[in-house]
């Protein structure tokens, strides 16, 4: 398992925000987190990345222990997360976005090659002397993707990069998510756009209440009723 | 221009190179840590009095200048890492609580190392004032300034070309996206504190011939600073230039045509006016987020 979650529990002071979470990730694979409002999507999340303390359990990363690791330790491990809202440096230019995804990588003093990232997003090619800031709400999502892939990730985690997009970025986003899949990036995705996120994941899993549920394929999931009735509105 | 106003000018750009150099040690803390270090002024202190002592002592002055500030840039580090970090995670006020105490030890503990007397530095290139226009300005005067403008280049430099400076940059703007892309925010801290201390020392240094040195020099020139830092609009260094320069000025022109009674008040004066018309400061981060 490239990715090893076991009964993790965490807590924003005494409001318990997860319990008992299980979760993996193998090589290659991309794997959904699906569930409401409030349910800890984020929060599993920043656990990973090392931003939030987990207050019980273990997350396991290539074999190794990570549960208390400093988050920019784990970027080094290979561990690179898309925060919810993007979270851009937006007063900085897209290219010096881009560039410091690649703090960590041992050339990043010498070279920012930013040619796959501009092939990946053409757009942002036109847009690398603005500030980030400045930029749609797409377009942000795709420096924040692309500051993430700069660290030559592992795993990629993606927090709810459909938010705040239209219908049609939304499925310009969902796209991109699958290619990059394609291409060997192991993902780790969270989405309140259950039906989306399910259709594209191998696997799936649904967190209620700080808590994971269910799982299964993502074909499973989507047939599955207590899903269907919770997370696919049908 | 009269040759009066003139000489009022030179004395203000003076005083206000000191000002921006301790305001951008305000800012650079600040950026990193929303902190601000009221330690600041104690770095000009260190400066200007270890050089004091070390010339003193014999040793040549550019060797004295370097030690000194060797040794701020230590207590910098030492500061950041003994008294801010193993109170992480407090607040805000907390750790300018802090600082304060560090400021007031660091004074005491100047007057046990040191003394308790006023010192003079002896001007580095001579005290034959040079005439521009009717105005004199002294060599020292020209050290000071040349300070500042070798000092903002070199800062510009750091901050837009390299990627510490980058990162440092990243991790006021947003620490959370920093740590994600890998960047160590507390080592990103303790180098916003040597930066700082360096400042602080270089111009407690460059201003020791013009303004007796003494153990508590830093409380004025700290206060100054944080002026410049906040006229400026906080967490943007290069605005703290701006910040104290304009301070420096408004301050001798005050001494000069008013009285030199009112020359403290003008900085807090200024303050004020800024704070209530333009809350960010002249040169205040602009949000530029759009959703
Ligand atoms: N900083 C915080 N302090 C206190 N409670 C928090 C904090 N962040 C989140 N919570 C609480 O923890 C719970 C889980 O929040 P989290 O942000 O992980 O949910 P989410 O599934 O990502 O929700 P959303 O779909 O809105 O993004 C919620 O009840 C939330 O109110
Ligand atoms: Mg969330």
């Amino acid at each position: 398992m490239l990715l090893e979650i076991k009964s993790l529990s965490a807590s924003y002071g005494s409001i318990k925000a997860l319990f008992d979470v299980n979760i993996e990730v193998a090589e290659g694979e991309l794997v959904t987190l699906v569930g409401a409002n409030g349910a800890g999507k984020t929060t599993i999340m920043k656990v990973i990345s090392g931003i939030q303390r987990a207050s019980g359990g273990s997350v396991e990363f290539a074999g190794k222990n990570i549960t208390r690791l400093a988050a920019e330790k784990r970027v080094r491990l290979g561990i690179s997360q898309v925060p919810e809202g993007r979270q851009l440096f937006t007063p900085m230019s897209v290219h010096d976005n881009l560039c410091l995804g690649a703090f960590t990588r041992n050339d990043a003093n010498t070279k920012c090659d930013l040619d796959e990232i501009y092939e990946q997003f053409p757009i942002l090619f036109e847009r690398k002397d603005q500030p980030a800031g400045t930029l749609s709400g797409g377009e942000q999502q795709m420096v924040a993707i692309g500051r993430a892939l700069m660290a030559r990730p592992k795993l990629l985690l993606l927090d709810e990069p459909s938010m705040g997009l239209s219908p049609l970025l939304v499925d310009q986003t969902f796209a991109t998510i699958k290619k990059l899949a394609k291409q060997g990036t192991t993902i780790f995705l969270v989405e309140q756009n259950a039906y989306m996120a399910l259709s594209i994941a191998d696997r799936g899993y649904v967190l209620e209440g700080g808590h994971t549920t269910i799982s299964g394929t993502g074909d499973e999931l989507m047939s599955d009723e207590r899903v269907k009735n919770a997370y696919l509105g049908v | 221009m009269s040759a009066q106003f003139l000489q009022f000018l030179f004395s203000g750009i003076t005083v206000g190179a000191i000002y921006a150099l301790v305001g951008v040690g305000f800012s650079v803390i600040y950026n990193s840590s929303n902190v601000i270090n009221f330690a600041q002024g104690e770095f000009v202190m260190i400066g200007g009095m270890a050089t004091v002592f070390l010339s003193a002592a014999g040793v040549p002055l550019p060797l004295a200048i370097i030690l000194a500030v060797l040794a701020a840039v230590i207590i910098g580090y030492l500061v950041e890492k003994l008294a801010i970090e193993p109170a992480k995670g407090s607040s805000v006020v907390n750790l300018i609580i802090i600082t304060i105490g560090v400021s007031i030890f660091l004074r005491g503990l100047a007057q046990v190392v040191f003394d308790r007397n006023f010192h003079s530095l002896k001007a580095f290139s001579g005290t034959e004032p040079i005439q521009i226009a009717g105005a004199s300005i002294t060599t020292q005067s020209l050290w000071v300034i040349g300070g500042l403008v070798i000092a903002t280049l070199v800062l510009g430099w750091f901050f837009n070309r390299t990627l510490t400076g980058k990162a440092m940059l990243a991790t006021s703007y947003n620490k959370d996206a920093a740590k994600l892309v890998g960047i160590n925010t507390g080592r990103i801290l303790q180098l916003s504190f040597m930066i700082a201390a360096f400042l602080g020392a270089v111009s407690g240094i460059l201003i020791a011939p013009i303004a007796l040195t003494y153990a508590n020099v830093g409380v004025m020139l700290g206060l100054k600073g944080f002026c410049a830092a906040m006229v400026g609009g906080l967490g943007n260094p290069m605005a703290a230039i701006a910040g104290g320069l304009l301070v420096g000025v408004a301050e001798a022109l005050t001494a000069g045509y008013l009285s030199s009674a009112y020359k403290d008040a003008v900085a807090f004066i200024i303050i004020l006016l800024v704070l209530f018309f333009m809350p960010s400061g002249l040169f205040g981060r602009k949000e530029v987020d759009k959703v």
